[in-house]
């Protein structure tokens, strides 16, 4: 069942158009993600959803009522703010309980609830203190424990982790994923950190120039780009720009300009002749002596130019022609590969991704 | 090196100080002395302010001033503060004029705007009295007033009012439980200042009071050029301990307000 349902939603300020002819919809209890480049739309869409933006044109309901006349106060919405917003002159207690409070509810209930929020976010007692008291990532735990408390049909996030280091926002994107289940709460969250996006979401949906690109679950999204940005913006990725030369038994074979051809499990449909360009993520990528998984029967050759060293991980840059290849080896073995050596590169057909 | 400036930075600060209150030190302890002429021995009396306590015309001058000084506040601050809002939360034509001619009023010289007034008043038929030096006071503050609250709202941060509604909070519960618990030192800062800029206005009032009426600033004035007497030196004390004690007050706030 759907909760929210955006239809065709634009919105320009001035010259530029910061939504074109928007539609998605996001399921009960779903973790939706707007993943894209600032400056893309996808803080516009959520502030649309919660009514801080009016679109121009198309419609937004939830929950099958249309919101645009709705105002904000009376949305039913949680938010969770990129300075976190907390209500500096209000004790921790008094944030969590203000939506509760402004309803009018019980003074019983409301502490009650507290008690319960803080207990959901580990900052059992911490209700007495300032937000200016607690350190970054427990304003943030407060962030999330205040739009909560109303029980929200919907939760909104606006890059909430942005402001925390790598260590601290890789506990919290866990901490959010086990709260959001636990609640199960409805929640779309903008962030632009494809990793977190990956990491956190049911579905994303990857926006840029105001439209979207892509939107699919995260594994759809990564193995299977549509475009060269979504393919680029998700992780890394070779693009090799060639002409299809031949097409059997759902394979696809692709001549690249200097005279290799290379072959994809993808690209049925493409007719003999016309121009494509295909993906292949580093990752994919085997240096040929080492343990590739299965028969690879893509192969080309090349000068190792590059080698960038990641701890986890070793990234190797090579000159085929004019291009860099970069492949990506997991820090596990012996290097088998050495500076200016020759290296065989050797993939898979199902990982050569052919782009709409 | 160190050890010299440990030395110098306060008592180069001692020195300024020095300069700045001395004359004023010793007009409060002259209103302790029995002599009319500054005569020492110093010999402690209470005679002056006795004598204050009689002279009917600096008491009324100073319920006036008293009185004006409060309901400047009350409109100044009052108009000030939408002004101040609608400055920073709206747009509209004309608006970067708006602010540019706020500045001037700043440093316009009060003797010229006072005769400005004062022409102003007379030729439309306001006048002069009471309620033309209130007029001249509440004109004369706005822009301060505006320009106090204003610094405070331009450290607000909008997304406070934003989460408060969207956690269901209507405009006036947003606006009362959230912005205005965080402007108020600003306003209480602009208010004080409104309050002293009108207590102790001198020339804009001089320019709009009516013969028989007056403020206690242009009380003191025509006081000192009938003769001097040390009653002067005792309202002064008792002006200068409570204009010191709002400034006091006023520093704490802005301390205070350092933080939205």
């Amino acid at each position: 069942m759907s909760v929210v349902d955006i239809k065709q939603v634009s919105k320009r300020y001035g010259q530029t158009l910061a939504l074109n002819n928007v539609s998605m919809t996001i399921a009960q209890g779903e973790f939706f993600s707007l993943l894209g480049p600032s400056g893309g739309g996808k803080t516009s869409l959520l502030r649309s959803i919660a009514g801080f933006v009016e679109p121009d044109e198309g419609s937004i309901e939830i929950d099958g009522k249309p919101m645009l006349n709705v105002p904000i106060n009376q949305r039913d919405l949680g938010m969770m703010f990129q300075n976190y917003a907390l209500f500096p002159h209000m004790s921790i207690a008094d944030n969590i309980g203000f939506g509760l409070s402004v309803r009018h509810r019980s003074k019983a209930e409301i502490n009650q609830r507290i008690k319960e929020l803080l207990s959901l976010v580990h900052l059992e007692g911490y209700g007495e203190r300032r937000p200016r008291e607690l350190s970054g990532g427990q304003q943030q735990r407060v962030a999330l424990a205040r739009a909560l408390a109303p029980r929200p049909r919907v939760l909104l996030l606006d890059e909430p982790l942005g402001a925390l280091d790598k260590k601290l926002r890789d506990e919290m994107q866990i901490e959010l994923k086990k709260i959001q289940r636990e609640v199960g709460v409805t929640t779309i969250l903008v962030t632009h950190d494809q990793q977190e996006a990956l990491t956190l979401s049911d579905r994303v949906a990857i926006i840029n120039g105001g439209k979207v690109e892509q939107l699919g679950s995260p594994r759809e999204v990564y193995e299977r780009p549509h475009s060269q940005f979504v393919a680029s913006f998700l992780g890394n990725a070779n693009f090799f720009t060639g002409v299809v030369c031949g097409q059997a038994d759902g394979m696809t074979q692709i001549r690249l300009p200097a005279g290799q051809v290379i072959h994809s499990s993808h690209g049925a449909g493409r007719s003999i002749g016309s121009r494509v360009t295909a993906a292949v993520r580093p990752e994919k990528l085997h240096a040929a002596g080492s343990n590739g998984p299965g028969q690879p029967c893509n192969r080309l050759s090349g000068r190792i130019a590059h080698e960038i060293y990641a701890g986890n991980s070793i990234t190797y840059w090579v000159e085929i022609g004019a291009q860099q290849v970069s492949l990506t080896a997991q820090n596990n073995t012996a290097p088998a590969l050495s500076m200016g050596a020759e290296a065989h590169l050797e993939w898979a057909p199902a990982d050569t991704i052919v782009l709409d | 090196m160190k050890a010299l400036r440990a030395v110098f930075a306060p008592g180069y600060v001692g020195l300024v100080l020095l300069f700045l209150y001395t004359p004023i030190i010793v007009m409060m302890i002259m209103a302790f002395n029995q002599s009319e002429l500054y005569q020492l021995p110093f010999v402690f009396d209470l005679k002056w302010f006795r004598a204050l306590a009689h002279n009917d015309d600096l008491l009324e001058a100073a319920a006036n001033s008293i009185i004006i000084a409060i309901v400047n506040t009350l409109l100044s601050v009052t108009l000030g503060t939408l002004t101040a809002l609608a400055l920073s939360r709206h747009h509209f034509r004309g608006k970067a004029w708006f602010e540019l001619l706020l500045l001037p009023s700043l440093t316009m010289p009060w003797l010229i705007t006072g005769t400005a007034m004062m022409l102003f008043f007379f030729w439309t038929g306001i006048g002069r009295g009471l309620h033309a030096i209130l007029l001249g006071h509440v004109a004369l503050s706005i822009p301060y007033v505006v320009f106090i609250v204003r610094s405070r709202l331009k450290a607000f941060n909008r997304s406070l009012e934003e989460a408060a509604q969207i956690l269901g909070a209507s405009a006036w519960q947003t606006f009362w439980r959230v912005t205005a618990p965080l402007l108020a030192p600003g306003i209480v800062a602009a208010a004080l200042f409104a309050f002293a800029l009108s207590f102790d206005q001198f020339v804009i009032s001089y320019f709009l009071a009516p013969i028989g009426i007056s403020t206690l600033p242009v009380e003191i004035y025509s006081a000192i050029r009938k003769g001097f007497t040390p009653e002067i030196n005792a309202i002064s004390t008792l002006i200068i301990l409570f204009s010191m004690g709002l400034m006091i007050v006023f520093a704490r706030l802005s301390k205070f307000a350092g933080e939205p």
